[in-house]
């Protein structure tokens, strides 16, 4: 029964799936909907308190052990338990019965959102561009004549996409586009066309439950 | 010649002369049909005419039941077909097609007979499509069935999944655990789907050389998979009491956020192989060059066409595309796995003959046989 009824489930849903592609008739459309906004959601929501938890208890762990940065933890639980209140309590945009605002700074939880999560994430995504770098520097070498190769494209199209590639010359954003339009394309479509057939053959294994990893059984 | 012959013959050339003349009269568009649009999911009536000589433009009025007609759209000289959009299900409408000369003269046509809107339960404009699939799908059955009977399928070798046993077993000669990132992806993504199946049989490879594996994952739902993956795994290797239930953790649902927290990891406990597998956006470069700085080997696989790049310039082995999908199989090598493979190859086999073909055919022709396999019409 633990494997049976969750088999069949995926029986179900995955054949729905795959039929409803190609079932434009509304009362399809209805049901899609109702499975992704309502019953996923309900699932995630579920998951998401396994996950909160097994977060929590991870680093209740690390400071009860006085494991390497322990103190870490610490911050964590507490910047959890003082963001949850915040958000409970205070409101969406500080309507709610815990006073968020302290003269002109305010603390609610869109502007805790607005003011350190994005801004964090602005940073951690800036730091690409020296990954990049580093990257680059590190990996392109002409050792080969396919990595020379790879090395004047890669040269061509990054000067292609600045002001400075068509001062030098205009023929240069010309050559980039055909590189990307033509040759980019056709490997990148190349790919995705091997992707589809690798996804229908995984949906048919699992289905078929040949693949029954995902079920935690060790088969 | 008879008068009455010579009467006629002036007659037709009258005719003739009036129907070319640029002064002749605007004749009404024949032919006007107006059916449900097929294979939609309703709403929207196709109305068709036969062109008319002269016509600038075409103005198309509708009616509902025994309403006036008012106009619903207007089309070029070189249209004959207008599709009416909006339409209330099960209501009745006629159309009538009115031809719009240079002058401004019009010339209505004779109203449709009425007709209604309904949604379909097929859409016949991806029947191509769909037979594609079936015949894939028979491909698939057909090696699975081989595979059955015992056949020895050859599958080519790939480097990145060759690499794993050496990879798992650099990481127990080290004493360092494995870190096995299952992208950053959801549960409903086939990449995600693909790395908890690959999660399985690298777990079972820890499992039995006794080495940690540190799994840190950004959704919740895929952090519950992954729990009981990698459990299970432990459990078929008959290592039940190696299982930590600590190596399988939920992190953050900010990408990004995953990204420096997995980052940490990596630089704190200095893992010395990882599994970079599943679904990658922008974090993907982050995560693969603080990988490559620790000194560890890397291996990532991924379906995001637009990570590729990265991970091809800092991982030292790259799963492209459908070979993260192939890896489960080709590290079980079980026979059924190995005969739906081989069933996935073969069907890229027939998709490159009818790419070739139909190109070829399209340039000899000058028609587009792509459109056979076409999805944008849905």
């Amino acid at each position: 029964m633990r494997e049976k009824l969750p088999l069949a489930l995926l029986i179900i849903m995955g054949l729905f799936g795959l039929a409803y592609r190609f079932m434009p008739h509304p009362g399809a459309e209805a049901f899609n909907s109702y499975l992704r906004d309502t019953l996923l959601r309900i699932i995630s929501a579920f998951a998401l308190i396994l996950g909160l938890g097994n977060l929590l208890l991870r680093h209740a762990h690390r400071i009860q052990k006085r494991e390497q940065d322990w103190v870490h933890s610490w911050v964590l639980i507490l910047g959890f338990g003082l963001t949850a209140i915040i958000g409970l309590l205070g409101g969406v945009a500080g309507e709610g019965s815990l006073p968020t605002k302290v003269g002109n700074f305010s603390f609610n939880i869109t502007d805790i959102y607005n003011g350190l999560l994005i801004p964090l994430g602005a940073s951690m995504f800036s730091l690409l561009a020296f990954y990049m770098a580093s990257a680059a520097y590190r990996s392109f070498r002409a050792k080969t004549w396919l990595a020379a190769a790879l090395l004047l494209s890669a040269f061509i199209v990054m000067l292609g996409q600045v002001p400075l590639g068509y001062q030098i010359s205009p023929a240069i954003p010309q050559v980039t586009q055909w590189i990307m339009e033509v040759p980019n394309t056709a490997a990148k479509r190349g790919i995705e066309l091997g992707i589809t057939l690798g996804v229908l053959a995984t949906f048919l294994k699992i289905l078929a439950g040949i693949e029954r990893s995902w079920l935690g059984s060790g088969r | 010649m008879t008068r009455t012959a010579v009467v006629l013959c002036l007659g037709l050339l009258g005719l003739l002369i009036a129907g070319a003349s640029p002064g002749g009269a605007l004749m009404p568009p024949a032919g006007v049909i107006a059916r449900d649009t097929p294979g939609d999911g309703g709403g929207s009536i196709t109305v068709r005419w036969q062109p008319v000589v002269d016509a600038a433009s075409y103005r198309i009025e509708a009616a509902a039941d025994t309403a006036a007609f008012a106009a619903v759209g207007e089309v070029g000289a070189d249209a004959t077909e207008f599709e009416h959009e909006g339409v209330r299900d099960g209501e009745a409408h006629r159309f009538r097609v009115v031809a719009i000369d240079a002058a401004g003269n019009e010339a209505v046509s004779v109203p449709s007979a009425p007709v209604a809107s309904r949604p379909q339960w097929f859409a016949i404009d991806l029947i191509g499509v769909a037979i594609a699939i079936i015949g894939l799908v028979a491909v698939v059955l057909w090696y699975i069935r081989r595979a059955r009977r015992g056949e020895h399928l050859f599958i080519r070798r790939i480097a990145g999944l060759e690499a794993v046993d050496e990879a798992v077993g650099r990481a127990t000669e080290m004493g360092r655990p494995v870190l096995y990132i299952p992208g950053t992806g959801y549960m409903s993504d086939i990449g995600t789907v693909a790395s908890m199946n690959l999660l399985g049989e690298i777990a079972k490879k820890t499992a039995e050389y006794n080495t940690p594996i540190v799994v840190p994952v950004r959704d919740p739902v895929v952090y519950t998979v992954a729990r009981e993956v990698v459990k299970g795994a432990y459990i078929a290797a008959g290592r039940p009491d190696a299982y930590d239930t600590g190596s399988v953790y939920f992190v953050v649902e900010q990408a990004l956020a995953y990204a420096a927290a997995v980052s940490g990891t990596m630089v704190r406990e200095k893992p010395a192989t990882n599994f970079l597998m599943g679904p990658f956006h922008a974090e993907s470069l982050i995560l693969a060059e603080t990988g490559a700085a620790t000194g560890a080997i890397q291996i990532a696989g991924t379906d995001m066409v637009t990570q590729l790049p990265f991970f091809v310039v800092a991982c030292d082995y790259t799963l492209m595309g459908e070979e993260l999908y192939a890896a489960s199989a080709y590290l079980a090598r079980e026979p059924l796995m190995l005969g739906a493979l081989k069933g996935q190859d073969m069907g890229k086999l027939v998709f490159m003959v009818i790419l070739v073909l139909g190109t070829i055919l399209s340039l000899l022709t000058g028609r587009d046989f792509t459109k056979i396999l076409s999805t944008t019409g849905y």
